[in-house]
């Protein structure tokens, strides 16, 4: 827990009289940045479709490939939300489908259809740590995490490459999957381009990094938006040496999808057009 | 499982007739997946029973699965095909297994399914109250995967889906008996044990013999809940014998089954709450003194299932069925028969471990019944070679206080198998 210990020496030094209103404006401002980053990362479009191809990828680079549709509906932006996914790849998974409601306030409620027996099941979503179909990546890491759980703090601003980031180091407020995370944060369209996860030891766990960033054009006329996508990204373990590797293709945002698209109607027979 | 029925017969037909349509014609895309697979099983008790397919084998199979999909842009309708080529080293046999052919067509919040189609209603873990759809019990027993613990219908699916309420209507012309094990592999509890002279009365494929299906379901409250109602027969054959007191002939009889059930499955302590229950009319022994039919009785499931830890999931279900006229039942039967209990109960615990990266997965499966004081353990090993190549060491273990009761019967049935799979 030494970030922690570091973090409250700072606020002890700061703790004079106008170094603590100084402390809340730096607070409330990282706040900001992270809600940002959340809708841009997270919430970009009223929906989202796109197909992802997974490459997980072993120390001795070994191969094993998920290819999967995935849709996303914005109940209200930074609020609740539906997914979707299907699976194309691999084979003994072809047609499955998948989906989450996901709340803010409470668990989420996921189900499963297996085609090959007819079979649509909740399944137990209390572990939003665990890995998404075996992947480096956590359900946590799909689907985002609540802005309030953690508190947050520009550490820096500095250059990542190309780009100018705001540098936050976030603590969870409550025991989590990690015990510090620090995100490089574009400060022009604040996609998350590099984020470092610690471990409860405080050691270097798992890093995230955008490695290709795309701008997706949605609309038309009036209505014509941009959405700076990710369309590349990897998440490293580099305590195992394992890596996924994801590229994102197809994506399209603000498609109009309705709530009853998240149903199990759809689960059991997607439109066409959603998975071909 | 029973021949190709004539209604899937025109199916096919229809399906490879070319002409069959102006829009049909060029715009169809036919996707073509399968796998091949070897299911391996053999008894680990050194005992082989009597009958013709008596082996130190349970299962020498290898299957080639053929999974066509073909769609156009031009209807909102697909067709599906899987088919298995089955040799089968045990009873030294090639045969053709439809798995399933349909059928899908789209029109509004309306869904149709016509064809051979897998059926699944409920929400119990490998217990089963209203999913009256046939199952294959071999399979289950002897280490099929478990994709073929189901066997197709023969029937037409629609589905309505509305924001108020969902429902669902199968019509099921043709029965299909489950698949139950024989004498001729199992060692088994036959009250009849010493008739050779053995018959099945399938039902006619008719207007009146057609089997009904409806599901109404909607959310309510963050569960899912699901109202059933069934009119058909009984999947599991009752025994009829020509005479009671010197039996020369036994008849498998499939009577007439009305299933009436609620179900409801959700968020609550942490977990996923699941509650089923159902009541089975048997409509042709309402007394319950016939003893070729089973009597009437209420099935009751509670099921919890939670993630203990990443990778690890728990389930556990309490199950009972409660007779309707035991006294009835206990009257009709005759001196030396098995007695089954006024209430069965079983107790399922199912563990799930998933390792390095989700290639491994380590599983048990248990069904324990307190009232017979017998059970079946599952436990299974799987590794994923790679993406396409996949093998599963797995057990069935049989046992109990007695061999007359419905798992301690397969006691000399135990048995380790081995699956290889390759998806191409």
């Amino acid at each position: 827990m030494k970030p922690l210990l570091t973090r409250l020496a700072a606020i002890l030094l700061f703790a004079g009289a106008g170094a603590i209103q100084f402390g809340h404006a730096l607070g409330a401002s990282a706040d900001e940045i992270m809600t940002r980053s959340q809708r841009a990362f997270h919430y970009a479009g009223s929906d989202a479709k796109g197909r992802l191809t997974m490459e997980l990828i072993d120390r001795g680079g070994g191969k094993r490939v998920r290819v999967l549709t995935m849709l996303r509906r914005n109940q209200e932006d930074g609020g609740d939300q539906k997914y979707f996914i299907y699976f194309h790849e691999p084979g003994d998974v072809r047609r499955l489908t998948f989906m989450v409601w996901k709340y803010l306030a409470r668990e989420d409620d996921r189900w499963i259809f297996v085609p090959a027996v007819d079979l649509i099941r909740r399944i137990a979503a209390e572990d939003k740590y665990a890995s998404f179909v075996g992947s480096d990546f956590t359900y946590e890491d799909v689907s985002g995490r609540d802005v309030a759980e953690d508190t947050h703090t520009v550490v820096r601003e500095e250059r990542l490459g190309e780009r100018d980031t705001f540098v936050i180091e976030s603590l969870p407020r409550a025991p989590s999957a990690f015990s510090m995370r620090i995100s490089w944060i574009d400060s022009e369209n604040f996609l998350p381009l590099k984020e470092e996860f610690y471990d409860a030891q405080g050691e270097l766990h798992r890093v995230f990094t955008a490695d290709k960033v795309e701008d997706i054009a949605a609309g038309e006329g009036r209505e014509a938006r941009v959405y700076p996508t990710a369309t590349k990204r990897t998440m490293k373990n580099v305590k195992t040496g394992h890596r996924t590797e994801v590229s994102v293709n197809a994506v399209t945002y603000d498609l109009g999808l309705e709530d009853d698209d998240f149903a199990e109607r759809r689960m059991r027979r997607p439109p066409s057009d959603w998975i071909r | 499982m029973r021949p190709l029925s004539p209604l899937i017969a025109a199916l096919l037909v229809l399906l490879s007739t070319p002409s069959l349509g102006m829009e049909f014609d060029k715009d169809w895309v036919i996707d073509v997946r399968g796998f091949a697979l070897g299911n391996f099983s053999g008894r680990t008790t050194g005992h082989v029973p009597a009958g013709p397919d008596g082996r130190a084998f349970i299962l020498g199979e290898e299957r080639v699965r053929l999974d066509l999909t073909g769609w156009t842009d031009a209807v909102d309708a697909q067709i599906r095909i899987k088919l298995d080529g089955v040799h089968d080293a045990v009873a030294d046999d090639f045969e053709a297994e439809l798995r399933e052919a349909y059928l899908d067509y789209t029109a509004g919040d309306l869904d149709f399914r016509l064809g051979r189609q897998i059926a699944t209603w409920g929400v119990g873990d490998l217990l089963f109250l209203n999913d009256v759809f046939p199952k294959d019990w071999v399979s289950l027993f002897s280490g099929r995967p478990l994709e073929y613990l189901k066997i197709g219908v023969d029937g037409l699916r629609a589905r309505y889906s509305t924001d108020f309420l969902n429902a669902e209507l199968l019509a099921i012309p043709r029965f299909e008996p489950d698949t139950v094990p024989s004498g001729k592999r199992f060692f088994l509890q036959d009250n009849y044990a010493s008739v050779t002279d053995r018959r099945e009365d399938l039902p006619d494929t008719t207007l009146g013999n057609t089997e009904v299906g409806l599901r109404l379901y909607r959310g309510i409250g963050g569960f899912d809940v699901s109202a059933y109602g069934y009119r058909g027969r009984w999947r599991s054959p009752g025994q009829r014998a020509d005479n009671s007191e010197n039996p020369a002939r036994v008849t498998a009889i499939y009577p007439p089954l009305s299933v009436y059930g609620l179900s409801a499955q959700g968020h609550a302590a942490g977990g996923v709450l699941s509650f089923e229950g159902s009541y089975y009319d048997s409509r042709d022994d309402r007394g319950g003194s016939d003893l070729a039919v089973p009597n009437s009785q209420t099935r009751f499931l509670v099921g919890y299932q939670k993630q203990l830890w990443p990778e690890f999931t728990l389930g556990a279900q309490y199950y009972v069925e409660v007779m309707d006229d035991f006294d009835a039942y206990k009257r009709s039967l005759p001196a030396g028969f098995a007695r089954t209990a006024k209430y069965w109960d079983i107790v399922t615990v199912r563990l799930t471990q998933f390792l390095g990266h989700q290639t491994w997965k380590l599983s048990l499966f248990a069904y324990y019944s307190p009232a017979d004081n017998d059970y079946l353990l599952q436990p299974q090993l799987s590794y994923k070679v790679s993406d396409d190549l996949s093998v599963a060491l797995g057990g069935n273990v049989f046992g109990g206080e007695k061999r007359t009761t419905f798992f301690g019967q397969f006691d000399q049935d135990d048995n380790a198998y081995l699956n290889l799979r390759y998806d191409f």
